[in-house]
């Protein structure tokens, strides 16, 4: 009795000594790979880091209204933000790549699916900057243009171009993330059927003196202004 | 082989080139830009004609139409434009064939490219002097060709710029902005640095050809002003032409930004490039002119100036975001005190508008936001000031408006420090 016992126990203890002997050069692996894949994320961020500041990043980020949006939430600058992310990124990748060499099962396939989706991570986070730069620009034009036109509530408008082309963007970054695709492309077409509607109905019930203002403004003018030129040759 | 050069890099289509190769060499070539001017463009040929018969018979000279796809039938008016009719009405027969071509250089206007095409044919047609003038003055004299030939003929100068007699009104871009900053940043009194009628030496025009500033949007939408300040910066012999009148056919409010863009997009431009001239610069120097230089009529004209109060109060109003990337919180704070004033009270002072425009300047340096809409958000504010030149000069004499002009000019040059420390980032 006493001796199987303590065979058992011997058995045991060899089949964890076997365990671990099989398991801890594997450790020592992810350990090495988890150290490599930090300098590596490390450099891959200083790099990032320098180029971002040498094609001045930052400024096309505060064009595109991302540094703002960063700044509410207590965030560093974009070039700081896509340095560390991308640094995240690469040294999770590299963990990853480590865990699987353990030979988990089911994780293997895990890590597989996390490696096909950061590519798709890197294009939606562009086309969210594209988004927001795009929003940024085309807003402020319209915004130019309606104040230069002397068209009524300018800044609405400028508001509504930003609104429409972030919602669009939005929508196209869950769709390649593929995240709640029909819910926001259901979203965006009520969001942007909402706005033409309301425009239209602005227009043309609501908004009848606006109408009525920015016609005459356009093609007649008041009788206090008859004979009076509207502007004089600049040049 | 200079030729040749011309030809190779040229944007002249072969059958332009063709027809310049028939023409041989010229002594003078009149340069036309059109594009549906066909208001204007028969007199005003019948007029150069005119010109060259009465002052120039023994000379060779063509007159070169680079139309932007004109759609009303002005190359037609030009071509057709026969100098036979000229000849009738004078006692004068010119000794050698006066050419007249014309060439479509693209099925949509632009200016640059329409001076690019007339200076690469002075160029293969070896012109010792090429004019341009303006198809939409619509009182063009007969003597404007010789006021501006002559100067460079003789050999003393490369460039000729035109002086006009114009209403006190007319023009206030050039008389509060564009006239004033040039001489203050570059030390020279040109009245006219957005020149549309002008004369210049075939090596100017050669040398203004050769530079690479064709592929840049802001120089090519405002060539003219361009070639003003580079024969600045290379310092060619400069001189101005009192023209006469100047009528031309009423701009529309919406020009305002294509005006910004042909000059103040293009002064703005040139101040990176040529930094070392104009802070080596200091204080300005008329130069050698013939006749006035600058006459204006007084006779009573009603403006909307409401209308121009509004949009500059909209305007700030409405751009703060804007106004917050491209001016300083002093400035825009007093942009928003003065926008606040009731009509009556409404000044936009000169050192305050110095202090905008040198701000603008910077930031369009330093692309604070696109280079355009810098320009576009400058279009109110000019309208404030363009508002506060009216009221000031509402009862003024021809002296009095010359005096707030000269009183401007003086601000601008006693702001050049502040430019100069915005640009150098000490402020």
């Amino acid at each position: 009795m006493r001796e199987m016992i303590v065979n058992e126990l011997t058995q045991a203890m060899q089949g964890i000594s076997r365990g671990f002997a099989h398991i801890l050069p594997r450790i020592i692996v992810l350990v090495i790979i988890g150290f490599v894949g930090w300098v590596v994320a490390y450099v891959l961020k200083l790099s990032l880091r320098s180029i971002l500041r040498l094609v001045k990043f930052d400024k096309l980020s505060e064009n595109a209204g991302a540094s703002q949006l960063l700044s509410k939430a207590g965030l560093p600058s974009a070039t700081e933000v896509l340095s560390q992310f991308t640094f995240g990124v690469a040294w999770l990748g590299f963990i990853l790549l480590g865990v699987s060499v353990l030979g988990v099962f089911g994780l293997q396939e895990q890590i597989a699916r996390f490696f096909l989706f950061v590519p798709r991570l890197f294009v939606a986070l562009f086309l969210l900057f594209v988004g927001l730069l795009g929003a940024s620009f085309f807003s402020r034009a319209a915004l130019l243009a309606a104040v230069n036109a002397n068209l009524p509530s300018p800044r609405l408008l400028g508001r509504a171009i930003r609104s429409i082309i972030i919602v669009f963007a939005l929508s196209m970054v869950c769709e390649v993330l593929g995240v709640a695709e029909e819910t926001m492309l259901v979203a965006f077409g009520i969001v942007f059927g909402a706005v033409m509607l309301g425009l239209a109905i602005a227009f043309g019930i609501g908004g009848q003196g606006l109408a009525q203002q920015f016609l005459e403004n356009r093609f007649g003018r008041g009788k206090d202004d008859e004979g009076k030129r509207d502007e004089l040759s600049p040049l | 082989m200079k030729n040749a050069r011309a030809a190779d890099d040229s944007i002249l289509t072969d059958e332009f080139l063709r027809q310049l190769i028939n023409v041989g060499e010229v002594d003078i070539l009149v340069g036309l830009p059109t594009h549906n001017n066909a208001k204007t463009i028969g007199p005003i040929v019948a007029t150069i004609q005119a010109g060259l018969l009465a002052f120039f018979p023994r000379d060779r000279a063509a007159i070169i139409n680079a139309d932007g796809g004109s759609q009303d039938g002005t190359t037609e008016l030009v071509l057709n434009a026969a100098i036979d009719d000229v000849r009738r009405g004078s006692k004068i027969s010119a000794l050698r064939t006066l050419h007249v071509i014309s060439t479509q250089y693209a099925a949509s206007p632009t200016r640059g490219t329409a001076l690019r095409s007339i200076l690469a044919a002075g160029e293969l047609l070896r012109a010792k002097t090429s004019v341009v003038i303006s198809p939409e003055s619509t009182q063009v004299e007969t003597d404007w060709l010789t006021k501006l030939v002559r100067p460079i003929y003789a050999g003393e100068f490369d460039l000729v710029l035109p002086t006009y007699s114009r209403h006190r009104f007319d023009g206030i871009l050039l008389t509060n902005l564009l006239y004033p900053m040039t001489r203050a940043l570059y030390g020279l009194r040109i009245r006219e640095p957005y020149a549309l009628d002008f004369a210049f030496s075939g090596t100017l025009g050669s040398q203004f050809l050769a530079q690479n500033a064709w592929q840049d949007e802001t120089a090519r939408a405002g060539s003219e002003t361009y070639f003003t300040l580079n024969a600045i910066a290379s310092r060619a012999r400069i001189c101005q032409s009192f023209l006469g009148t100047r009528e031309h056919i009423e701009r529309r409010s919406a020009d305002l930004i294509p005006a910004l863009r042909q000059t103040v997009g293009a002064l703005f431009s040139s101040l990176g490039p040529h930094m070392a001239l104009w802070n080596a610069s200091t204080a300005s120097q008329p130069i050698p002119t013939t006749g006035p230089e600058r006459e204006f009529t007084l006779e009573p004209l009603r403006v909307n100036r409401k209308r121009l109060r509004e949009m500059f109060s909209t305007g700030v109003a409405e751009l703060e975001s804007v106004f917050q990337a491209i001016l300083s919180p002093s400035t825009l704070e007093e942009l928003r005190r003065i926008a606040r004033l009731e009509e009556t009270e409404f000044r936009y002072p000169a050192e305050l508008w110095v202090k905008t425009i040198y701000e603008f300047a910077v930031a369009y340096h330093k692309t604070v936001i696109s280079r355009d809409h810098i320009l576009q958000a400058l279009a109110p504010l000019f309208r404030g000031r363009a508002f506060t030149f009216l009221a000031e000069n509402r009862n003024g004499s021809a002296d009095g408006v010359e005096d707030n002009i000269e009183a401007l000019c003086l601000e601008f040059e006693r702001g050049k420090p502040y430019l100069l420390e915005l640009w150098n980032g000490t402020q």
